[in-house]
């Protein structure tokens, strides 16, 4: 894990350290970090002169911005209605069949995250993922496979 | 169907111009009020729903006075069943820049922001490249207008206007009260437009082809044409650019997969409309709007399932600010829950129903509001299916 109190000042000295210039800070230490521990969101108050309590009350509201550790790699999985009827459930299965973890778990070695979210905006495609950033549509058992594959071996 | 077919229209997603930002360039020459009039002429209201008049928009915010104004355009796309904004994106940013950039000289602001949904991060890196280019021709154009993109990180509620403001100032993505709106106190309680992507891809059309042309496509209620995001039960899903005005039943036509059940117009806070209805369904600000959201269900599907979806969905997004909306939601997919075990009797769903409809009148803001449109809708038609 990157030094949080040197990257909060590289992305204060980048975003400003104006309240507005919260988000993109949470969001850049998450970017980093895999998420936000509760030093890290005091550092961030004391660096912008907020309170820790107005850090964690922006910083827990939002899904992406994760206030408990994360792997390197964080799964999220579209359950919105149209890849849900598209075979949501399978795609979960076969994700926690070769992770060997359940939905909202974190594998041993850090690596990989499973989560559920909401619509990622890929409903003409479904099922779809998110990894990190990266989306996958049309998902398939095989097509999560190869995926998964080559992740786990990055 | 001969006749009869939906009319592919491509406008908005339409090759750009020969020369990079010409459009901006020669609309730049007008006066505001000349720019403005057309605008108002072309019938143009917001596409990312409401379909608030554009031209009354920027003409409020143009009048408030004010040392700073904002341009902002919401690309905060989280609407179940919607991805056109993400496509208009991905394919012709540089109409999108173009209508912030108009926007921004006939309102008189120096910047303008684009908020983007976190699960689109992905495309930031190509909007960047073409921004860079923005820059430039602004700059030989003379226009100070700067654009810059921030993100949002996964708050379906931050889609709502005063949400994504107090989002963008660094706070929790909780709506505000209104009024004042967004003209008067916006980002930074400062004037601002916040137009949805399309809007100021439509914007920019009008521009380039005059209110006049515009006029042609669309109904008298609802002129222009309209990008669809269309999923579910349908054998060629996608985007599709169509005149708005259709009736449902046509739009089936062409969509269906032969054994629809019923399409979802507008997402999760819109209209479920039943097959029985298709025929007098209009689609458009003069009969059931949407944001380009058509979610087709076949016969295979249980209405059941889909509500609950629906209300999962709302339990989780709602921001927990106001009590209707944050006790309401949990109540209803609770309710509906019970009333399907036969834990609770069918007359429940009278209750529920009523609980709806509070939420409708007391919710602070357009989420909680708007759960009652596909609950009152799915219940009345498909009551059966929520019963046994």
């Amino acid at each position: 894990m990157t030094d949080c109190k040197s990257l909060i000042q590289e992305l204060a000295d980048k975003y400003g350290r104006e309240r507005s210039s919260l988000l993109p800070i949470l969001q850049g230490v998450v970017a980093k970090n895999n998420y936000l521990s509760d030093t890290c969101m005091t550092d961030i108050a004391k660096e912008l002169d907020l309170s820790a309590a107005q850090v964690f009350g922006t910083a827990t509201f939002y899904s992406f911005l994760d206030t408990e550790p994360r792997g390197e790699y964080v799964i999220r999985v579209c359950k919105t209605i149209t890849c849900d009827m598209h075979g949501k459930k399978t795609i979960i299965q076969a994700l926690e069949d070769m992770l060997k973890i359940k939905v909202g778990e974190t594998t041993t070695n850090k690596k990989f995250t499973l989560l559920e979210t909401n619509c990622l905006g890929w409903c003409h495609e479904g099922p779809a993922m998110l990894i990190n950033d990266t989306p996958y549509s049309g998902l398939t058992t095989e097509k999560v496979h190869d995926i998964i594959s080559e992740y786990i071996n990055k | 169907m001969s006749e009869q077919t939906l009319k592919r229209v491509d406008l908005i997603f339409g090759e750009y111009s020969n020369e990079k930002y010409k459009v901006l360039a020669s609309t730049l020459e007008r006066t505001n009020e000349d720019i403005l009039k057309d605008i108002l002429e072309s019938g143009l209201r917001g596409r990312g729903g409401a379909g608030f008049p554009t031209a009354m928009k920027w003409k409020f915010t143009a009048e408030t006075p004010s040392d700073e104004r904002y341009v902002v355009c919401n690309a905060d796309e989280g609407e179940p069943g919607t991805f056109k904004d993400r496509e208009i994106l991905l394919r012709v940013p540089r109409k999108v820049f173009s209508g912030m950039a108009i926007c921004g000289r006939v309102i008189g602001a120096k910047k303008g922001l684009m908020y983007l949904r976190g699960e689109y991060k992905f495309m930031v890196p190509e909007l960047m490249k073409e921004l860079d280019s923005y820059h430039e021709h602004a700059k030989q154009l003379g226009l100070d207008f700067t654009i810059e993109i921030r993100m949002g990180s996964g708050a379906y509620i931050c889609g709502e206007e005063s949400a994504l403001f107090e989002s963008m100032e660094g706070g929790r993505g909780e709506p505000r009260n209104k009024p004042p709106y967004p003209t008067t106190s916006g980002f930074m309680k400062k004037p601002t437009v916040i137009n949805n992507v399309e809007t100021f891809v439509n914007v920019l059309m009008i521009m380039r082809l005059g209110p006049d042309q515009y006029k042609k496509l669309g109904t008298t209620d609802s002129r222009g044409s309209k990008v669809f995001s269309v999923s579910g039960d349908t054998p060629i899903p996608g985007i599709y650019e169509l005149e708005l005005g259709m009736s449902l039943d046509r739009f089936v036509d062409e969509f269906g997969d032969g054994d629809t059940k019923a399409v979802q117009v507008g997402g999760a806070s819109g209209f479920c409309v039943p097959r029985k209805k298709f025929k007098d369904t209009v689609i458009g600000f003069e009969g059931v709007p949407t944001g380009g959201s058509m979610m087709i269900f076949n016969s295979s599907r249980s209405m059941y399932n889909v509500l609950h979806n629906y209300l999962e969905f709302f339990e989780e997004e709602s921001c927990g600010q106001c009590t209707p909306c944050r006790v309401g939601c949990q109540q209803l997919l609770k309710g509906i829950v019970a009333v399907k075990k036969g834990e609770k009797k069918a007359v429940y769903l009278e209750q529920l129903m009523k609980l709806s409809e509070s939420m409708k009148i007391t919710a602070k803001c357009g989420l909680g509001q708007s759960v009652a449109n596909s609950f009152s809708s799915i219940v009345n038609n498909f009551k059966e299916e929520m019963i046994y």
